[in-house]
């Protein structure tokens, strides 16, 4: 398509003289009723305050190896460990054990164990007297089920 | 109502916060190190048994650590500054009002509580608290005075019957403390100030705090006649919630490896003078004074030294990065010696003024810069977005006067890739 000046239109000067300026509302204005929403408007949802209760106290950690597939736990997951929570009767647990990070099922009746949720893992017994070393217990799972790690 | 106040410090803080993530070294004794890894900054309780002093050069000690398996890490400030952060947030919902007074202390007001709670037992909740979430021990020291409260947290660390905790409200029990500490131990009295202080044959606390307030006034200062009349439980300091505006900022490093080129030193000063607007910007400052340093190794006695410093005005105050690098490189080019081997440099940045107070001169030079507001606000938000930096091209890409961290732990708190991973 093809444009050519035809001339000059004294229109805008014309509009510009005599202009009356109007303040433009942005915002849509309802006729008749209000939007029955208006008042019910809250803040957008945030993962954080699901899954995370106390940020100070609250750490990451990544899985790895499959000694908890059958809580649903995979390697690559990130779970979410909170330290300000007391550790009850299996709970998911974070525990160091024999200088390693582990995550376990923890069981306290009617003894203390840590307990793989899989097959081929060995339950880990707890000699009464000895200190278990909790570093949190695991209250989310966070996986990605799109790109699998 | 009679203030009273409480000292939180973290123990071994550094080391601790190492510790936390490598449950295989719960017995092992940990040293951090200063920057470009030159000095112990940081001992675990296990490295302070072995006689690990604090400063000693790294290579001092090199045999220790081969022979008792010290694990040596390089500072991870990233760690540092989260779990900090996390140890703040705690005592903030705890006591109505806390002063951060550094990376590993903060003051806690606890006047009132006292109605509700028993002072000692406030502090064992803080302890305990800040243990369990946290995963990192504190000491906590209590006191009518800020001086007081700090050296209750002295005892509490140094006497393990305390438990972590030293209520030192009882005035014969702050006269007991203050008998059996060394004046040098007291905060705010220096080991220049100690050894006048004896010559007058004050030598312990209590010898200080017995001396009247006028005749330290006269062969003092008025400072040190404040920590007198705190030790007698009368409060002089107070809190300080709101940090006070700084006078001045300073952004140096010691290089990796050391610089001997023009280029790579113009690169290293530019990157001082980035991370120094930086902060100014944060503070909603500009500054008129900029001074630049630069000096050799004083430790390499076998090579020549040279050491100088330059200071220049801006024509009026700026907070924008390019004038200060523009100044900067033209005091570099005075200061800069060929033939060297620099160790160090550094940028200065003072005399300050709050944004838009400043009144311009007659003959002041307009600013060059349009927007510049803007553009720097933009190039903060970017750095800060964590998704890449920008930077000026003066700072250069290949840096090979970085910061020395062979030791370095993951950041385990700070970034996906260095989480910790559990089987």
């Amino acid at each position: 398509m093809n444009l050519s000046l035809l001339g000059r239109s004294h229109a805008l000067a014309w509009i510009k003289s005599h202009c009356l300026k109007i303040p433009l509302f942005s915002e849509a204005v309802s006729a008749g009723f209000p939007s029955p929403a208006q008042d019910y408007i809250e803040k957008t949802l945030d993962l954080n305050e699901l899954c995370i209760k106390r940020p100070a106290a609250t750490f990451f950690v990544r899985v790895e190896g499959d000694s908890m597939v059958q809580a649903g736990i995979y390697a690559g997951d990130i779970l979410v460990v909170d330290r300000s929570v007391t550790a009850e009767h299996r709970d998911t647990v974070i525990v160091a054990i024999h200088g390693e990070m582990t995550v376990k099922e923890l069981e306290l009746r009617p003894k203390v164990r840590l307990v793989p949720r899989n097959p081929d893992y060995p339950v880990i017994e707890i000699p009464e007297g000895t200190a278990l070393d909790i570093f949190g217990v695991v209250t989310n799972v966070i996986r990605n089920i799109r790109h699998k790690t | 109502m009679t203030p009273i106040f409480a000292l939180v410090d973290c123990n071994n803080f550094y080391a601790s916060c190492e510790k936390l993530f490598r449950p295989d070294l719960a017995h092992t004794p940990v040293v951090v190190l200063s920057n470009n890894d030159g000095c112990v900054v940081a001992r675990s309780k296990e490295a302070k048994a072995l006689g690990i002093k604090m400063g000693i050069p790294i290579f001092k000690i090199k045999q220790q650590i081969q022979q008792h398996g010290i694990q040596v890490f390089s500072s991870n400030y990233s760690l540092y500054a989260d779990m900090s952060d996390r140890v703040m947030r705690t005592l903030e919902d705890m006591a109505p009002r806390v002063e951060i007074y550094s990376i590993d202390e903060a003051f806690l007001d606890l006047t009132g509580i006292q109605s509700a709670v028993s002072l000692i037992d406030f502090g064992r909740q803080v302890k305990h608290t800040i243990d369990r979430w946290i995963g990192i021990t504190v000491c906590v020291g209590i006191g009518p005075t800020k001086t007081l409260a700090k050296l209750a947290n002295h005892a509490a660390k140094k006497y393990t019957a305390t438990q972590g905790v030293v209520d030192l409200t009882d005035r014969k029990r702050q006269r007991k403390l203050l008998a059996l500490t060394p004046v040098q131990d007291i905060w705010g009295v220096g080991r220049r100030l100690s050894a006048r202080l004896q010559a007058m044959g004050i030598h312990t606390a209590l010898d200080l705090a017995d001396t009247s307030a006028k005749s330290i006034r006269q062969h003092f200062s008025v400072v040190l006649e404040r920590t007198q009349r705190e030790l007698n439980g009368e409060p002089c300091i107070q809190l300080e919630q709101i940090p006070p505006t700084k006078k001045q900022i300073i952004c140096s490093r010691s290089f990796g490896a050391r610089v001997t080129s023009r280029i790579q030193m113009g690169q290293a000063l530019c990157e001082h003078v980035t991370r120094a607007a930086e902060k100014l910007r944060k503070e909603q400052q500009q500054a008129k004074l900029l001074t630049v340093f630069i000096r050799t190794s004083p430790y390499q006695n076998n090579t020549p030294q040279y050491s100088n410093a330059l200071s220049a005005q801006l024509s009026r105050p700026s907070d924008d990065t390019r004038d200060l690098i523009q100044l900067s490189m033209s005091l570099l080019d005075q200061l800069w010696r060929d033939r060297y081997h620099y160790a160090k440099a550094g940028v200065v940045l003072s005399d300050f003024y709050d944004i838009g107070t400043y009144q311009a001169e007659l003959f002041d030079q307009p600013s060059t810069h349009t927007n510049s507001r803007q553009l720097m606000n933009v190039v903060d938000t970017i750095n800060h977005s964590g998704r890449g930096k920008v930077f000026f091209a003066r700072q250069g890409v290949k840096k090979g006067w970085a910061m020395k961290r062979e030791h370095l732990s993951p950041a385990y708190t700070t970034r996906w890739n260095g989480l910790i991973q559990v089987n």
